[in-house]
C-alpha cells in the first residue's frame, strides 16, 4: 500500500446471485500515478470499475476516495461510523464511494470514466459532447436554468469558458477540425479520444479508463500513450486503467494490479508483476512447454 | 437505352413472383373487406333492418390491393437503385442554404400568422371570417402549442409519453374549477393551470423514472386514462359527463368582450361583434404558442436542454458525467406538462365549457402523431404537421362538392381517420423519421451543420 492513495479499495466483494464476481479484493491507487488493472477475460476488472464509479452497489467492502491528501485515521473512522457519504477533512475531503449514487461520484468525488464499448452522444456534435460534460458548473452558472432563460451575462461568460475548455481538449486530442461534426460520424479511434476528452472536461481527480486501446491500430495506440502521459504530466490527476495491451500497460503504468477469477493475484511495479509466476500462469493457464506446443500447432 | 431495356427485362423476370406476392395481398384484402364492406344493414321505411350485400365494393377493394401491390413491387426496385446511386449526405453549402431557408420560413410564418386575422377578414368578410379564425387559426395553434410542449418530453428528452392529454385536461379543469369555485379570472388561472399541470407532470414522473420504452408508453397511457376516468366519476367536483360550463372568458386588460357599456367595443367606440373576442383569442394563443417555442429554443441552448438531449442519446453516459438523470427527467416532464396546462387553460376559456369528452386518448394520439410526423425535436416540423393534421381535418368539412360525385349521403369527415392513417403510412415509408428529421446543433465553433437523422437516437424512455 502506498503512503498517499487517492483511492483505497478495501475488501471489495461483489456477488451477482450465487456468482462471486469479485472476492475480497483490496488495492490502492497512488495519487498522481497511473495504476493499471489487468487480468484475463472475465477476471472482474470492469466489475471493479463499475463498483468504483457507482454503477454497481458492492455487496461489501469500502471504497475510500480522498481529495487533497489522505485523511487521518480518526476522521475516516468518524465518517464510516456516521453512515454519511462524505466529509470535509483538515487536508481536503473524503468520500465513501460505495454509499454514493453514480452521478454524485462523478459530480462531487470527481471520478470520471470511459466505457469499454464507447458511449458517446452520437447525435450531438463533438463540441456538444464536451459541453454536456460540463453540465454541473454550467447548471450553476445558469442559476438552475432561471438566469439562463432570462439571458444573464454571467451564464454567457460561463458558457464561453466551457467552450474554451472544450477547445483545449479538442486540440489535445487532435479533434479540433471535427468540432462541428456529429460524434457518431467520427472514426473509431477518434471516438475513443473524444470519450477521454469528454471525461477530462468534467475536471476529474481520478480518471478511470476501461480498455482505452481496444480496437486501436499500433499508431493510434502510440498516440494514446502519448496523450495519457501528457495528461498525467500537465494535470494533477490519477489514472486507473483497464487494458489488455501489455506493451501499453508496461510502458505507462507506475503500478499494476492483477485480477484473476475475481481475486487479486499480484500487485506491484510493472517489472515485478511481469515476472510473477502466478501472473504468467493466470494468463497462459499452463506450463511454458505446453504453450510452445500449442504455438507450434497454430503455426502449422 | 440499354439501361432501360435491362430494367425492363429484369421487371419481366420478376413478374411471376410479383403476381404471387400481389395475390397474397389481395387475399388479405379479401379477408379484411368481407367483414367490413360486404354487408350493410340499412333501415327501410318501417324501421326494419334490411341486409344489403355490397360485393361490388369488396371486388373493388381486392382489385385495388392486387394492382397496387403489383405496381409497387414492379416499380420499387428501380427506385431503390436510383436512390442508391444518389450521392450520400448534404454538402456544407446545401446545409447552410437549408438553415437559411428554415429561418426565412419561420420568419415568414410568424408574420403571416400575425396578419392572418386581417387576411381572413378581408378575404372572407366579417361573416365568413369567424370560421377561418376560430376553426382553423385557433384550433391549429392549440395543437401547435401542444405539439411543441410534447416535443420537449418526446423529441428532446426521448421519453415517449402517450398520456399528454392528461396535462391538457389538468390545465383545463384547474381553470374551470378555479373560475367556478373562487371566481378567479382567466389571467390568474392561466399561470396557476401551468403550475398545477407541472406538479402533475412531476407526480407522473416519479413512478415512471425507472421505466423505458414500451413500458413507459403504457404507464403514461394509463395515467391519461386515470385522469379522464377521475374527471368522469368524481361528480361532486367535476360534474361528471355533464362537464363545467360558464367559464370566464379572457378580458382585454379588464375590458370584457360583451355588448355592455363597459365592454371592449364600447370602450373603443366600435360596433359590438363577437368577432372581437375571436380575434383576441387568436392573438392570445398565438402569443402562448410563440412563448412555448421561444422557451424551447432557449432551453435547448441551456445545460438543462443539452442534458435532455444527452439523456435521449445515452442515459448511462449522462450519469458517468455527473448529470442527475432523475432531476433531468422530472424537469422534462414538468416543463412539457406546464405547456400542456397553459394550452388546457386557454382551451377552457375559449370554449367556456369543458367535459371529459374533450380529453380522450384520441387527443393524445393526435398530439403524438403531430410530433412524430413533424420530426421529433424539430419545432418547424411539428408546426407543419399540426397545420396539416388539424387543418386537414377541418378542410374535409369543406369538401361538399364531393357529394356531387359520391351521392348526397357522402360525408367526407367520416373518412378523416382513413385519410390520417393513409397519410401516416405514406409518410413513414417516405420519411421514417418525420418531415424534418435532421437535428440542429445547439452550439458550434465554426459552422452550424445539421446532424443526419440516422445518427440521432430516439431515446429509450
Amino acid at each position: 500500500m502506498s503512503a498517499d492513495p487517492v483511492l483505497a479499495v478495501e475488501h471489495l466483494t461483489m456477488r451477482f446471485g450465487g456468482l462471486v464476481a469479485i472476492d475480497d479484493v483490496s488495492f490502492s491507487a497512488p495519487r498522481g500515478q497511473i495504476t493499471a488493472i489487468i487480468g484475463p477475460n472475465g477476471a472482474g476488472k470492469t466489475t471493479v470499475f463499475n463498483c468504483i464509479t457507482g454503477f454497481y452497489k458492492p455487496s461489501s467492502g469500502r471504497l475510500l476516495l480522498s481529495l487533497g491528501s489522505s485523511p487521518a485515521a480518526e476522521e475516516l473512522h468518524t465518517l464510516t461510523e456516521s453512515g454519511g457519504r462524505s466529509r470535509a477533512t483538515a487536508a481536503g475531503s473524503i468520500f465513501l464511494l460505495e454509499r454514493m449514487p453514480d452521478y454524485e461520484i462523478a459530480a462531487r468525488a470527481k471520478v470520471a470514466r470511459t466505457f469499454q464499448n464507447i458511449r458517446l452522444f452520437p447525435g450531438m456534435t463533438v463540441l456538444e459532447n464536451l459541453i454536456v460534460a460540463q453540465h454541473n458548473p454550467l447548471m450553476q452558472a445558469s442559476g438552475f436554468t432561471v438566469l439562463g432563460l432570462l439571458g444573464a451575462d454571467s451564464y454567457r461568460a460561463a458558457e464561453r469558458e466551457a467552450v474554451e475548455r472544450a477547445k483545449y481538449w479538442l486540440e489535445k486530442t487532435e479533434l479540433a477540425d471535427r468540432a462541428d461534426d456529429p460524434a457518431g460520424d467520427l472514426p473509431y479511434g477518434a471516438q475513443r479520444r473524444l470519450e477521454i476528452a469528454r471525461a477530462m472536461c468534467t475536471e476529474p481527480q481520478l480518471l478511470c479508463l476501461d480498455e482505452p486501446a481496444a480496437g486501436l491500430n499500433p499508431r493510434e495506440t502510440a498516440g494514446l500513450t502519448e496523450l495519457l502521459l501528457s495528461i498525467r504530466r500537465s494535470h494533477a490527476l490519477s489514472i486507473l486503467l483497464i487494458e489488455h495491451d501489455m506493451s501499453l500497460v508496461m510502458e505507462i503504468s507506475d503500478h499494476v494490479v492483477v485480477l484473476d477469477y475475481g481475486q487479486k493475484i499480484a500487485d506491484g511495479s510493472p517489472e515485478a508483476v511481469r515476472n510473477d509466476p502466478r501472473v504468467i500462469a493466470a494468463y497462459l493457464g499452463v506450463e511454458d512447454q505446453e504453450v510452445e506446443a500449442v504455438e507450434a500447432e497454430i503455426a502449422r | 437505352m440499354a439501361v432501360v431495356a435491362a430494367e425492363r427485362s429484369r421487371a419481366a423476370s420478376r413478374l411471376p413472383a410479383a403476381i404471387k406476392d400481389a395475390a397474397g395481398t389481395a387475399l388479405l384484402a379479401l379477408g379484411l373487406a368481407v367483414p367490413i364492406l360486404a354487408l350493410r344493414i340499412d333501415q327501410n321505411i318501417n324501421n326494419e333492418p334490411i341486409l344489403r350485400p355490397r360485393w361490388d365494393y369488396v371486388a373493388i377493394a381486392v382489385a385495388v390491393a392486387f394492382l397496387g401491390r403489383l405496381a409497387w413491387l414492379l416499380i420499387r426496385p428501380s427506385r431503390a437503385g436510383a436512390a442508391a446511386a444518389k450521392p450520400q449526405g448534404a454538402s456544407g453549402g446545401l446545409a447552410a442554404l437549408s438553415a437559411w431557408l428554415s429561418r426565412a420560413f419561420a420568419t415568414t410564418g410568424v408574420i403571416l400568422l400575425v396578419l392572418y386575422p386581417l387576411l381572413a377578414l378581408s378575404l372572407a368578410g366579417w361573416a365568413g371570417a369567424i370560421k377561418w379564425i376560430d376553426n382553423f387559426g385557433i384550433q391549429i395553434l392549440i395543437y401547435v402549442m401542444l405539439g411543441w410542449g410534447l416535443n420537449i418530453v418526446v423529441g428532446l428528452a426521448g421519453l415517449l409519453d402517450l398520456g399528454y392529454v392528461a396535462f391538457y385536461a389538468v390545465g383545463a379543469y384547474s381553470t374551470a374549477l378555479l373560475v367556478h369555485n373562487f371566481g378567479f379570472g382567466f389571467w390568474l388561472c392561466l399561470p396557476l393551470a401551468g403550475i398545477f399541470a407541472a406538479l402533475w407532470g412531476i407526480l407522473l414522473g416519479f413512478p415512471v423514472l425507472r421505466l423505458r420504452g414500451d413500458y413507459l408508453a403504457i404507464v403514461t397511457l394509463a395515467f391519461g386514462e386515470i385522469i379522464r376516468l377521475v374527471l368522469i366519476n368524481w361528480v361532486p367536483l367535476t360534474n361528471g359527463y355533464a362537464g363545467i360550463s360558464g367559464i370566464a372568458r379572457p378580458s382585454f386588460f379588464g375590458l370584457p368582450f360583451n355588448a355592455s357599456d363597459q365592454g371592449f367595443a364600447a370602450f373603443f367606440g366600435l360596433e359590438f361583434t363577437p368577432l372581437h373576442r375571436t380575434i383576441f383569442l387568436f392573438y392570445v394563443i398565438l402569443a402562448l404558442a410563440l412563448v412555448t417555442n421561444w422557451a424551447t429554443l432557449r432551453l435547448r441552448r441551456l445545460p438543462i436542454g443539452r442534458a435532455w438531449e444527452a439523456l435521449r442519446e445515452d442515459e448511462i453516459a449522462c450519469r458517468s458525467l455527473g448529470i442527475n438523470t432523475t432531476n433531468t427527467k422530472l424537469t422534462a416532464f414538468a416543463i412539457g406538462a406546464a405547456f400542456g396546462g397553459f394550452a388546457g387553460s386557454f382551451f377552457a376559456a375559449r370554449q367556456g365549457f369543458i367535459s371529459p369528452e374533450s380529453f380522450t386518448f384520441m387527443e393524445s394520439a393526435i398530439i403524438v402523431a403531430i410530433v412524430v410526423l413533424g420530426g421529433m425535436g424539430s419545432q418547424i416540423g411539428v408546426a407543419i404537421a399540426a397545420i396539416v393534421m388539424i387543418g386537414g381535418t377541418e378542410l374535409l368539412r369543406e369538401l361538399d362538392w364531393l357529394k356531387q360525385i359520391f351521392g348526397a349521403d357522402f360525408d367526407p369527415t367520416q373518412y378523416r381517420m382513413l385519410v390520417f392513417g393513409l397519410a401516416m403510412v405514406l409518410l413513414m415509408i417516405w420519411r421514417p423519421r418525420g418531415l424534418i428529421a435532421t437535428r440542429q446543433p445547439s452550439i458550434f465553433l465554426r459552422e452550424r451543420r445539421a446532424v443526419r437523422a440516422d445518427l440521432v437516437k430516439e431515446g429509450h424512455g
